[in-house]
């Protein structure tokens, strides 16, 4: 079997960015493991601008944002296996064995001293179209209307309509618009856009598209193809309101409905997975129930930034090179961490105080809009920390940072809660 | 005296999203910004005024390769254009292709629907091997 310090599964910008990380904190035998003819991940997809403001201070297009990254690893001697997925994974006693297959190899096994999950996510399956009957043809996530059309060059028609206002369907409302389709009006179900701000003004408003908020598709016309889609508006429990149907005449609904991470492997090798994120519990290094085993990126969960996912990413090569060095002698010690009020998760879910870093971020999403809020952080129950916030939406990722000079100050602290609260 | 109208605008300079009202003069031949409000900050007054003044964006798109590895590659506005120019420069666009390999920055075409802005390559694409072309 072959041995590698570090094996990194997905060479999306989390994968890429935990391997440089890891690098340059001094592990070398490094092999990152890639589905697709290309790294990148799902950026490639992307031919929008937006993305490492932060990261590089200028709007890039994802396949330019994913280049600074490959360019980074590949002038650091990395390798990445292409077109090679892996299959399983499995951890016993401290053993971690992943299993992949590639055109040239066959089915091969690598045993690795760590491993970094970085196998990104995947679009919601189409539960949320909630109507029985036929599937005519002319149905599509928006991701893969999105790799059609900018990947393979594809059309997938000419007269739309988008169920769902995540992120994805908004920019590929403005995408065939100007492909010369016509969208002709996107539905979403809540009372709120899951989408950045940002994407309803350049990719809704510019064109003068209608969004419709609290509507849903109640009914698809046509036998072979899709001919008409009709929508109604919904009451606050999901229904729809007789009297508020529309119908529209077209030939293609895109879904847009969400993402979830990719995590059949972390489940194969027994790791626990979050419920409400689906993906792997981790500590604050990053590091699954697995010991040697980390996670980042969208298989973490879902992250609307690639900024953020890249710095996650540094943040668990880091980690998994500190592991590698080490022997570790591992502190039970732990300071869990609960999302209450208003705030639906936290990543990471509990801290080892003794390893530590001195700055520790703690990533959380809201379960609303919260207009005039603060982010409140109680350490055993009592109030350390609030930060007011003039909005927050469940479409944008939110943070607090932990010191561990502060921690420090509370040696028998057990339970850090951020909830919401009025300001 | 000309009338007054109002342009309604979400500024996109924080998450906030203001909703900005423009209140806009015609004064012979163009038109003149009485006042912005609604914003919670300067930067929602200065993001309002270009808006409707001078609106301006990044294209970005995707044209054909030949020879190439992918098909497709992400081509973008060098830099950002006049709004109402993107359909025109979308259409200039159409029916381009470009011959692997695209290197990121390449130019793909100068002055695109009279802008003065030429478009880029926004993505890398090798070219085949020539047993696989
Ligand atoms: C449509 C869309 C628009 C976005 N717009 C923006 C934006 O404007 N600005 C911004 O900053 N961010 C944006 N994002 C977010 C950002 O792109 C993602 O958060 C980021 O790409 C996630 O990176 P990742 O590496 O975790 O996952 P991915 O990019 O999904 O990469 C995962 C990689 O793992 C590989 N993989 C998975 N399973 C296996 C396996 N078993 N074996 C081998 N390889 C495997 C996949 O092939 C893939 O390459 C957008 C995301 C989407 C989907
Ligand atoms: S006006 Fe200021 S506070 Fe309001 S959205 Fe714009 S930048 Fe944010």
């Amino acid at each position: 079997m072959i041995y590698h310090d570090l094996v990194i599964i997905g060479g999306g910008p989390a994968g890429l960015a935990a391997a440089v990380s890891a690098k340059d904190n001094g592990i070398d035998d490094i092999l990152v493991i890639e589905r697709d003819k290309e790294p990148g991940g799902i950026l490639n997809q992307c031919i929008h601008n937006g993305f490492g403001l932060h990261t590089f201070g200028e709007e890039l297009t994802g396949p330019e944002y994913a280049a600074r990254f490959i360019d980074q690893v590949l002038s650091r001697g990395i390798t990445c296996k292409k077109n090679t997925m892996a299959v399983d994974f499995s951890v016993e006693e401290n053993r971690k064995v992943v299993t992949a297959m590639n055109r040239e190899d066959g089915v091969f096994q690598i045993s690795a001293g760590a491993v970094i999950l970085a196998m990104g996510c995947r679009e919601r399956p189409r539960g949320a179209l909630n109507i029985p009957g036929f599937r005519p043809a002319g149905i599509y996530s928006a991701g893969t209307a999105q790799r059609l059309v900018n990947i393979e060059g594809l059309m997938p028609g000419r007269e739309v309509v988008i169920l769902g206002s995540g992120d994805i369907g908004l920019i590929m409302a403005r995408r065939m618009t100007l492909e010369g389709a016509k969208v002709k009006v996107v539905a979403e179900l809540m009372p709120y856009s899951g989408g950045l701000k940002r994407n309803i003004v350049q990719c809704l408003d510019d064109f003068n598209i209608p969004l419709k908020l609290s509507h849903t598709v109640i009914d698809i016309e046509g036998k072979k193809r899709v001919e008409a889609v009709t929508i109604a508006q919904v009451d606050e429990n999901g229904r729809p309101v007789p009297g508020t149907e529309e119908r529209y005449t077209c030939d293609t609904l895109l879904l847009s409905c969400g993402l979830i991470p990719e995590n059949e492997l972390s489940r194969s090798a027994g790791i626990h997975i979050n419920s409400i994120t689906s993906g792997p519990v981790v500590s604050d290094a990053l590091e699954t129930s697995a010991d040697g085993v980390f996670a980042c990126g969208n298989v973490l969960h879902v992250h609307d930034l690639v900024d953020y996912v890249s710095q996650e990413a540094a943040a668990a090569g880091k980690n998994a090179a500190r592991f590698l060095r080490k022997n570790k002698t591992r502190h039970q010690e732990q300071i869990e961490l609960v999302a209450e009020n208003g705030v639906r998760y936290t990543v990471p879910s509990f801290l080892r105080p003794a390893e530590m870093d001195d700055t520790v971020t703690v990533r959380f999403r809201v379960d609303g809009v919260y207009r005039n809020h603060t982010i409140t952080v109680c350490y055993d129950g009592r109030p350390a920390a609030r930060r007011k916030r003039p909005v927050m939406a469940p479409g944008e990722m939110e943070q607090v940072i932990l010191r561990r000079e502060e921690l420090a100050l509370c040696p028998d602290l057990k339970r850090i809660a951020i909830r919401i609260e009025k300001a | 005296m000309s009338e007054t109208y109002k342009k309604e605008l979400t500024c996109i300079g924080c998450p906030l999203g203001c909703p900005v009202t423009v209140t806009l003069q015609d004064a012979s031949g163009h038109c003149e910004i009485i006042s912005v409000t609604g914003n919670t900050c300067p930067k929602g007054d200065a993001y309002a005024r270009k808006e409707v003044t001078n609106p301006t964006r990044i294209v970005t798109t995707t044209v054909r390769v030949t020879d190439g590895a992918a098909p497709m590659v992400n081509v973008k506005t060098a830099s950002d254009i006049p709004k109402e120019k993107i359909s025109d420069c979308i259409a200039a666009l159409r029916g381009v292709t470009v011959a692997a390999p695209v290197k990121i920055g390449d130019t793909i075409l100068n002055n695109v629907a009279e802008t003065g802005v030429a478009i880029i390559a926004a993505g890398n694409v090798t070219a085949l091997p020539q047993e696989m072309r």
